[in-house]
This record gives structure tokens, sequence and C-alpha cells, in this order.
């Protein structure tokens, strides 16, 4: 057979199996509903890809999970040692558990610049009421993933600024006690409390974000992406793919870019070994998402009137997030209507409140 | 019911009254003006009277009458003020008494009037002198407190204080022909930082050295030992080092004759060598053997706080550019160790033995130096692996551009 007919042969072996797999599969499908996909293009199309970054981010986190958990040992005894070895000994051990750590701090930004576009955006509006439902709880669980995380290193700072988080929650009226102990896993941070915020980082959480993640992109595809009401006369858009897709893939790598500088010229520090028994070290707080509510909590006095000061804060910004999570359902105006001007003084006042107060709380 | 309530208010009445009755010294003098009432006055906060101890316990008479005659009279006893000399012996009727003190305080020691006489203090009480301290001078009078209780006069903070109403006094120490700074010195010395300024309780004050109520100044022979009952190491090396039997030769009291006694100055290792103002100078010149140990000494202790400084500089810009250095870190604390137990080891007054720290200490230096070097080696790999990933990352980005780019120039958007 001349090399021209061996050619020949093996081009329509793969042509066959790509058919065969097409069949099965439903690729055609699915070709089909990417060829009609469109993207909006307007002046607010950048913010479509803070949703794509985030999710990037998600997958740097897993993956760059699993190459820790080679050799993270999530024992009071091993945990420090574990991470210090992955830091020092494993090759790009450091570089892996870097970019892990930057990853889910980028991941937080990258989620809360998403939801405040979506917000300014009205782009939650019926019928998307549950596609922000369903985000606000995947915002939910990537905090949550930040705390367990946080004390996984068991380090003096994670380990303080655990004990300080899991007492706010104990502050909570009913269910703050049980609340602190299920955290916990006693009445103290200790060896339990690693394990099972081991467990709620590395088994729980993702499978929940899984779930979720599957049902806030099943839903972005039923109802497409919105389109603000000032640019409903524009006619402009793209194909899905491969013009949107190509332009996030770009966005991805200028994330991977960040990454890369941040891993590298400012590799995530492990602190000291933490000691259940020593003081509590000055200027203890937790990470910057979390800046902002701390350091209006210390503000608020130990008394206001007959309440207790620590639980009306920590019950204030509860209902306050409620409040936000619930925003589709008291924002009732038609997707096409006009902006709605106290809602939008309320998300700059947000924004504002969330900047300043997390500045004076690293600062001060 | 009711009758039974006013039967109990009566009954607790009476026996309040009774109790008021029994203790009329109390009663009698709170009615006085002046000195006279001082005393009942202070009484209140006293450790003895709140265990259940009065007036008459120590002054004798009958506190049971309100009747001046009687409560007073010497026939019941009554002995009014105490006699400086007749002080100690009074004191010690209860507290060299064990079945009766350790009722009240099963730890507490009995033998302080033994002690008392073998002091000073008790023997020129014994001779006649009744200037010198006796128990009162130092616990009070009549608001005497526990040990532990903040205002005693004997509270380990305010120990220092007490000795010096009278050792810092010049009027009243005229005729005994001792210093009167001891004080003055001793707030200089380490023992007194620690002690005042940190709120170590354990830190030494007069009566850790001198003792409390045996108090005896500390002889030659035995300042080396009460010195090493804190510092055991440098005793011991001190009792094994060539200055031991030169200075028993001599006459001289072994660690004051470096360090003072009352005015125990932070030690720094100037204190070392050959150069002016190192107290080896003050005994050894140029040309004997304890010279040439002393300035070997100093070297080898320079040479490794050199060699800790610089890998101290290393470590610390390894450290700040974002490196884990741990391992380094430890590697330098295992040389400021040795550094310490070199200085320690100059009690030895053997430069092998300083020697023989060094090593270690520099060993650990250097080893401590590689890691940061190999840590700032591996930042400068970090750099470079960096820079070819952003341009290999940039490469990919023009070239989706570019893609994009033809892509829609080709097909147009919608």
């Amino acid at each position: 057979m001349s090399p021209k007919d061996e050619a020949r042969a093996s081009d329509t072996l793969l042509r066959r199996a790509a058919a065969w797999l097409s069949d099965r599969a439903g690729f055609d499908s699915l070709r089909e509903f990417l060829a009609h996909k469109k993207v909006p293009i307007h002046s607010a199309t950048l913010w479509y890809y803070f949703g794509g970054i985030t999710l990037f981010l998600f997958v740097i986190q897993v993956l760059t999970g699993v190459l820790l958990l080679l050799y993270y040992r999530p024992t009071p005894t091993e945990a420090f040692e574990s991470v210090q070895f992955i830091m020092t000994r494993v090759q790009f051990g450091w570089l892996v558990r870097s970019i892990h750590s930057w990853s889910a701090n980028l991941m937080v930004l990258a989620a809360l610049i998403h939801m405040f576009s979506v917000f300014f955006l009205r782009s939650y509006r019926q019928p998307r009421e549950l596609t922000w439902l369903t985000g606000m709880a995947l915002l939910g669980l990537t905090l949550s993933f930040g705390f367990s995380g946080y004390l996984l290193p068991w380090n003096t700072l994670a380990f303080f600024a655990t004990k300080v988080g899991t007492n706010m929650a104990g502050v909570l009226p009913v269910v703050g006690p049980f609340a602190r102990r299920f955290l916990r896993g006693g009445e103290e941070v200790t060896g339990a409390t690693l394990t099972r915020f081991f467990g709620f980082h590395v088994a729980v959480l993702p499978g929940l974000t899984t779930l979720l993640l599957a049902a806030h992109l099943a839903l972005v595809q039923k109802w497409g992406m919105s389109t603000p009401e000032k640019h409903k006369g524009e006619i402009l858009s793209m194909p899905f793919f491969p013009n949107f897709v190509l332009r996030e893939l770009m966005a991805w790598y200028g994330a991977l870019a960040v990454l890369g500088i941040l891993a590298a010229l400012r590799p995530w520090e492990l602190g000291a070994k933490a000691d259940p028994f020593a003081p509590a070290p000055a200027g203890i707080r937790p990470e910057w998402y979390f800046l902002a509510v701390f350091y209006s909590l210390k503000l608020i006095p130990s008394r206001v009137g007959v309440f207790d000061g620590e639980v009306l804060g920590v019950l204030f910004f509860g209902l306050a997030a409620v409040a936000w999570m619930l925003i589709p359902f008291w924002d009732r105006r038609p997707p096409g209507e006009e902006r709605h001007r106290l809602l939008t003084g309320m998300g700059v006042f947000v924004v504002a409140y969330l900047l300043v107060f997390s500045a004076l709380g690293y600062w001060r | 019911m009711k009758k039974l309530l006013l039967v109990l208010i009566l009954l607790t009445a009476a026996a309040s009254k009774a109790q008021t009755a029994r203790d009329s010294c109390v009663t009698c003098h709170l009615a006085l003006d002046g000195d006279l009432a001082r005393p009942a006055q202070l009484f209140e906060q006293d450790v003895h009277r709140k265990n259940g101890f009065s007036c008459a316990d120590c002054h004798g008479g009958d506190p049971s009458s309100d009747d001046v005659e009687k409560s007073m009279s010497r026939s019941r006893g009554f002995v009014g003020k105490i006699d400086r000399r007749s002080v100690p012996a009074r004191c010690a009727r209860c507290h060299a008494d064990a079945n009766r003190i350790h009722r009240y305080k099963p730890q507490q020691r009995v033998d302080q009037l033994a002690q008392y006489r073998t002091s000073v203090h008790g023997q020129r009480l014994a001779a006649g002198d009744t200037r010198v301290a006796n128990c009162t001078d130092c616990h009070g009078v009549h608001d005497i407190r526990e040990v532990r209780d903040a205002e005693s006069p004997v509270h380990p903070l305010r120990v220092p204080g007490t000795c010096a109403r009278c050792h810092a006094d010049p009027e009243h120490m005229k005729d005994y022909g001792i210093p009167t700074d001891q004080f003055d010195k001793y707030q200089r010395s380490v023992h007194w930082q620690a002690l005042a300024k940190r709120g170590d309780l354990s830190a030494p004050s007069c009566a850790t050295c001198h003792g409390n109520h045996g108090a005896a100044p500390p002889g030659v022979a035995s300042v080396a030992h009460v010195c090493g009952s804190c510092h055991v190491v440098f005793e011991n090396l001190f009792t094994a080092s060539p200055h031991k039997a030169a200075f028993d030769s001599m006459g001289l009291a072994g660690c004051v004759v470096c360090h003072s006694n009352h005015e125990v100055i932070q030690p720094t290792v100037n204190m070392l060598g050959v150069q002016p103002g190192a107290t080896c100078t003050n005994c050894h010149v140029e040309g004997d053997k304890g010279y040439e140990a002393a300035r070997v000494m100093r070297a080898r202790l320079d040479d490794l706080a050199a060699a800790l400084r610089a890998s101290g500089e290393i470590l610390r810009r390894a450290a700040t550019s974002g490196m884990e250095v741990s391992e380094a870190q430890m590697e330098l604390d295992m040389a400021q160790e040795s550094l310490v137990k070199a200085r320690v080891a100059v009690h030895s007054f053997v430069p092998a033995q300083v020697e023989a720290e060094v090593k270690k200490g520099i060993a650990a230096a250097e080893s401590s130096r590689r890691a940061s070097e190999t840590a700032l080696a591996e930042r400068g790999y970090r750099r470079k692996g960096l820079a070819l990933s952003l341009v290999a990352i940039g490469i990919t980005m023009a070239g989706l551009w570019l893609a994009i780019r033809e892509l829609e120039s080709r097909n147009g958007v919608a």
C-alpha cells in the first residue's frame, strides 16, 4: 500500500470512529446547539466573562487541591509539617500550594464581581430568579471553602481566626451553641475541628458545589445571557462557539498569568505552627473577604440598649445577607422596565461599605 | 412560724452582742482617739484577727470584761506594750508550735525563732541592741498580712523596700559601720529589673541571698553557693575552673569579683577580653595565661556573633522575598543557642570549652547561610520560570486574538 493510500485509510478510520461516537453520545445535537447559541455584544459584555473566570478558578482549585491531597495530612500533629514539606521538599509543591491559595482568593473576588455585575445589570429579574439564587448559594459555598481551607495548614493565625469565626456562629440565638459545637466538633477548636473542616473542604463542599454549579450553568443555558434594557435595541451578537469561547479562553489565560505572578513573587506564607495553649497573637484578623463584617462587629458596643451588641450585629448581617439573596422577589419589575434608582443606590452603598470597611479592618 | 422566726432573730442578735462583748479591747480602743485607736483600726485587716485571734492573745488581759480595771489587769495577764526584746519570743509562742500553727497553715515552717537567733539581728537583740529588726519591723505590728498579700511589707515585690527602710537610712545605720547604698545598687541590677519591672516574683531580692529570718551577710566562702542556688551551671563551671583555687587563696568572693553583689548589671560580652573596660584586665596583664585566654575566648565569641549576623542578613532577604525559610531559621536558632552556651562556657575560663560551642555555632550558622542562599537561588529560578511562562501565555493570548480577528473578519458578527 502506498503512503497516500495509507493516509486515506487512516482518515476514513478516524471519520468512522467520530461518526460512531457522535451517534452514541449525541454530539450532533451539541454541535447544533453551539452553532445557534449567541452572545449579545454591547458596552457591558465585559462583565459576562467574570462568571467564566470564576469557573476557571474553581477548576484550578480542584486540580491543585487534588495534588495537595497527595501529601497533606489532616491531624494537628502533622498538618503544619505536611504543608511545610509540600512547600520545601515536594517538586513544585510551593507553586501548587501558592496557586491553590491565591486562586481561592481570586475566585472569591471574581465571584463578587460577577454577583455585583448581575445586580447592577438587573440580570436577576424574572425569569432568572433561580439563576440568581443558585449563584448566591455558590458564593456562600465559595466563602465556606475559604473559611474551612484557612484552618487546614494549622498555623497560629488560622487557628485563632477559626476560634473567632466559630465563636461568632455561637452567638446566634437558639441555634448558636449547637452551630458552634457542630463546627468545632466539641467546645474548643481542636484536632476534631481540623478533621471536620478537612472533610467539609474536600468532600462536602465540592460535592454541593458541583451539583449547584451544574444547576447554575443549566439555568444560564436555558435562559441565555441577559441583555440590559438600554442595550435591548442593539442587535449585535456573536456566536458562543467559537467567538465567545475564544475570548473567554483569553480571559482565562489572563487569570493564569496573574496567578503565576502572584505565586512566584508572593508565595503564600505558612506562618508559625498553631499552639492552642499560647495567647492569641496581636492583630489577628480573618481573610480579606470577611474583614468588613469582622471590623463592623468590632465597632458595635457590647450592649445596645437591652441587647447584646455582638448578637445584634451577627443577626443584622445575617438578615442583610438573606435580604440581598431575595432581591429578585422584592424587585419584581419586569426585565424590560427602567432602572430602579433606590436599588442602584443601595448597591453602590454596599460596594462602598465593603471597600471602606475592608480597608479599615486591614489597616487598623 | 412567726414565733420561730422571732426566736431566731433574737438568738442571732444575742450571739452577736456576746461576741462583741468578748473583744472589749477593740470596742474600747475604737472609741478612743489618735494613737490609742490606731491599733484597733489596723487590726481589722490583720491575718490573726481574720483567723479568730484577739488583742489578748499577744497583750494578755481579759477581753470579756468591759471594765477596764479587769480587762487590763496584770492579774489577768495583761502585759501592755510588748518590750522589743520580747517580741520574737512572744510571736514564737504560736509560730514555733507546730501543733498550733499547722491548724491554720499545714505547710508553715516553725523554725523562724531558731533562725532569727542565728542572724545578726537576733544576736544583736539578745545583746541588748533594740534598734535591730525583730518580727514586727518587717511583718508589721497590728496589721500583719499574709506574705502573698500584695500589701504585706514582706510580699516578694516589697521585700527590698522593707529592708531599705533601715539599711538605706544612714542615720539608722551609722553605728553599724556598713554601707547604706545596697538598695540603690540593687535597683540598678538585673535582679531588680526582673522583680520590679517584669513582676517575676521568683527573682532574687535581699532575702533570697541573705536569708529572711536567719539574715546574715554571706561570707566569702558561701557567695558562690548563694549565686549557685539559682545559677547552678555557672556555679559548677566556676567550681571546676582555675579561678576557684586562685580566688580562694586570695580571699576573693567568687561571682561578685566580676559581677558585683548588689549591683549585678546585665552582663555583656564586653566584660570579656583584653580591651579597655574589660573585667579580665582588672587582674590579668599582658603576657600571663589568663590574659591570653581572655583574648582568645573573646575573639571566638566575636567570630560566632559575626557569623550569626551574616547568616541572619541573608535569611532576612530570603524571608522578605516570600521564601519558606523555616529550616534556615531553625539552624540560625541553633547557632544563637550555641552563642548563649559559649557565653556560659566562659565561666569555665578554659578556651577549649568555649571553642567547642563556638565550632557548633559556626557550623549551624554556615548551614543556615547555605539554606538561605539556596532559597535565594530558588527565588531567581522561579522568577526566570515566571518570565518564560508569561512570554508563553502572552504569545498564546496574541494568537487567540489574531484567530478571533481572522474569524470575525471572515464571518462577521450577527
